[in-house]
């Protein structure tokens, strides 16, 4: 099978397979170069209740802090989609209580000016740029936090699109914000009040209601097995 | 073979490759592939179930084994409750939500109870989209007739016909809570097309539909102040004398207590079963979906359906090793996305239905037309270079930021190089049987979302989850909702404990495992 062996991809962590030193809460562990960090938890045989999620980068709620050999700079992470290397310190980030507003979505009469009513820290951002460096989705928060104080709703929402709520940057707030919940509110805010109605949408509803569809139904459904079959077999 | 040599074939035949045509396979055709490669139809990884509501059919191994465990609760159990409730839900997903939020809005008391946090789950990696019938030139009805075909004409007419007239109406309610589908420049709702879906039918959040629905419902539950019960795993159900539903027992996953929750009715939304690893696959799915809600209600002597089906979603990444299993969507091949074999050719119309697809990457690997992994591993190429040939540069970037980024940590530019990929466990097209109001043959026991089955028969089409979980989520917490004012809680026992494990003991006693398994093992022993 030559040709079948030529089609192999090099793996280096498999063609070099080598045991990494990492420290995870600060205790020493050996554990194979190139697994995940929530991989390297399990390897260690550490039980992972709290921390583990989707598991595909998309729930927030592996959010991790870590830090590479003789780098002073602590980073963040989800620890599903990271691999860990030599020298490597991690600890995941317990629950941190920020507070939610709450409201009625639906029910708001000037959601820009509310904002400052929900979150009325929301305009005391004083440029830091820690939130930006926190997210591990590499939006641009402090931008963001500063669009939803001057009302571009718009913007925020498309920015914070790829937000999975893991919360990284409200830690870092020196002004107690809570980036990822404003930029929440501000989005489905968007999504209620300054979006347009699809017309499309409310036709297709009202279709329904009317019994557009009811003689297309009763043919369909009094169809036998074979007929159906066919019918479904002609819908292209 | 360095990676970057191995894709050359991928980038050369290119150009050739876009102005083919591969029509789809013909009815007999797919028949003959599905039944030869597709991993439900590899008999060696059934058995039939000894015991219970569904004795003698066959199902895969790990799962027959978990649905003849036993439960962790004794005969004598303290069911003296801890919490009392109208409604209890037991699951965070997009079902779960669904249930509580429209639970909630009729005035009844809510619980929702989860093993993990609220939506940890499946339902927030869904990129694909959700298919609502909205656009002109299409209709319920071809939706129905869609997912029939897909389904191979084995879904419960009943629930199906529910489900896509329903769909506007779901698309509406979460317009409304804010969600932001993807629009086309009149305002209208944008539609993208899903594979074995004759018409444009998917809505969109870029590809971050399940995320941004799930941020929503979240918020929703949160700030509808209804009452979570956070890492609480359900390891039992109560019943009462006439074998109705009256609540569960749960594990807190903190402190190891038992947590009793009395409940006029309860909403199993546990989701699927991919962390079983069924056949050895990889999954795409989340950390809990060990089938928690199938051993439950099979104990309470609730009627599965379709339970030897599952859905390997055709592209799961296979390199690099951190990503293995985790979904490629399946928006890359409804964009025209090629499927490519070692030989720079195209085997399969990537647009046909998930198990179609799937079978034909297993039988180009299988005949030795795949590329092998170092780590044992092999698949076929995903030409995601080529949507930035065909609609412009910046198309992948823009279309699937969540892709780009997953890959992009590994160094991988999906823009630029071809992603290996091979079908990874992803679904479970059957499970609890219901009614058009999500309840199951147990009175007062409701199962919504993944976890129930009948809606998508054999295989269940793209985008169709989604819609799946908000619409029976919807109708599961009304129809419960509705019956607390004029019903008493009723007694809490665990007779249908008893009286299964007298049936198990006549077929020769439990499988030895207990179930439900609430977490993979995946801490290694020394």
């Amino acid at each position: 099978m030559a040709q079948e062996d030529a089609n192999v991809i090099d793996q280096p962590e498999v063609l070099r397979h080598r045991m990494v030193t990492i420290e995870i809460s600060g205790k020493k562990y050996e554990v194979p170069e190139g697994v995940t960090v929530i991989k390297a938890l399990w390897y260690t045989g550490q039980e992972v209740v709290r921390g583990a999620g989707c598991l595909g980068g998309f729930c927030g709620a592996c959010a991790t802090y870590y830090r590479t050999k003789d780098d002073p700079k602590v980073r963040t992470c989800l620890a599903c989609q990271m691999a860990v290397e030599d020298g490597m310190s991690f600890t995941i980030m317990p629950p941190f209580p920020a507070r939610k507003a709450l409201y009625d979505i639906q029910t708001l009469k000037d959601p820009k000016q509310d904002l400052f009513n929900l979150y009325p820290e929301a305009p005391l951002c004083r440029n830091c740029n820690a939130c930006t460096e926190a997210c591990p989705q590499k939006i641009d928060v402090r931008e963001g936090v500063w669009k939803a104080v001057f009302g571009d709703f718009k913007s925020v929402s498309e920015m914070f699109m790829d937000c999975v709520m893991c919360g990284m940057c409200t830690p870092v707030c020196i002004a107690d914000i809570a980036p990822n919940l404003v930029a929440l509110y501000v989005s489905r805010a968007q999504g209620a009040h300054f979006t347009e109605r699809p017309q499309g949408l409310e036709t297709r509803i009202k279709e329904i209601q009317d019994g557009r569809f009811n003689e297309e139904w009763n043919k369909v459904l009094a169809m036998n097995e074979k007929e159906l079959a066919d019918h479904c077999a002609t819908v292209k | 073979m360095d990676i970057h040599a191995l894709q050359q074939i991928v980038h050369q035949t290119r150009d050739a490759r876009r102005k083919q045509t591969i029509p789809k396979f013909s009815a007999a055709d797919c028949d003959q592939l599905i039944h030869t490669y597709h991993p439900d139809y590899r008999a060696s990884a059934y058995r039939p179930i000894r015991f219970g509501p569904n004795a003698n059919d066959k199902t895969v191994i790990e799962l027959a084994a978990l649905l003849e465990g036993d439960s962790p609760i004794a005969d004598n159990a303290d069911l003296t409750p801890h919490y009392t409730t109208d409604v209890l839900v037991i699951g965070g997903g997009g079902a779960g939500c669904a249930a509580a939020l429209h639970a909630h809005a009729t005035g009844a008391k809510v619980i929702l109870a989860t093993k993990l946090r609220l939506g940890d789950s499946n339902s927030v990696m869904a990129q694909g989209g959700m298919q609502v019938s909205v656009a002109p030139e299409d209709s319920p009805v071809t939706h129905f007739l869609d997912t029939l075909k897909g389904g191979h004409m084995q879904n419960d007419h009943e629930l199906l016909k529910v489900m896509v007239e329903e769909g506007p109406s779901i698309a509406k309610w979460l317009i409304e809570l804010g969600v932001l589908f993807d629009r086309q420049a009149d305002g209208n709702l944008h539609v993208k097309k899903g594979g074995g879906s004759s018409k444009p039918r998917l809505l969109t959040c870029s590809d971050y539909t399940g995320l941004e629905i799930m941020r929503v419902l979240k918020d929703e539950v949160l700030n509808k102040k209804i009452q979570l019960l956070e890492f609480c795993a359900a390891v039992e159900l109560l019943s009462d004398d006439n074998g109705h539903c009256t609540g569960a027992i749960f594990k807190d996953l903190d402190n190891h207590r038992q947590v009793v929750v009395a409940a006029k009715s309860v909403i199993l939304a546990t989701g699927g079963i991919g962390r079983l690893h069924i056949q050895g696959f990889p999954t795409s799915n989340h950390y809990g979906a060990t089938g928690d809600g199938l051993c439950l209600s099979y104990r309470m002597g609730a009627k599965l359906d379709h339970i030897d089906t599952f859905q390997y979603h055709p592209s799961g990444a296979v390199y690099p090793e951190q990503l293995i299993g985790a979904l490629v969507t399946e928006g890359i091949r409804s964009e025209g996305g090629h499927l490519v074999n070692a030989k720079g050719e195209r085997f399969v119309n990537e647009l046909d239905t998930r198990d179609v697809v799937s079978s034909s990457i297993i039988r180009e690997c299988e005949e030795g037309r795949g590329i092998r992994t170092m780590s044992g591993r092999v698949g076929v190429w995903l030409d995601t270079p080529l949507l930035d040939a065909e609609h412009g540069p910046g198309t992948v970037e823009k279309h699937f930021p969540a892709m780009m980024m997953q890959f992009e940590r590994f160094g991988i530019d999906i823009s630029k190089d071809p992603v290996l990929i091979y079908p990874t466990l992803h679904y479970q097209n059957g499970g609890v049987k219901i009614d058009t109001n999500s309840e199951t043959n147990v009175k007062n026991l409701f199962v919504a979302g993944e976890a129930s089955g009948g809606l998508h028969g054999r295989n269940r089409l793209m985008g169709n989850s989604l819609l799946d979980l908000m619409v029976f989520g919807r109708r599961s917490g009304l129809t419960a909702a509705s019956r607390a004012g004029s019903m008493q809680q009723g007694t809490l026992t665990v007779k249908h404990l008893q009286r299964f494990r007298a049936e198990a003991k006549k077929h020769g006693n439990s499988s030895g495992v207990i179930s439900p398994m609430i977490l993979p093992a995946y801490t290694r022993k020394e």
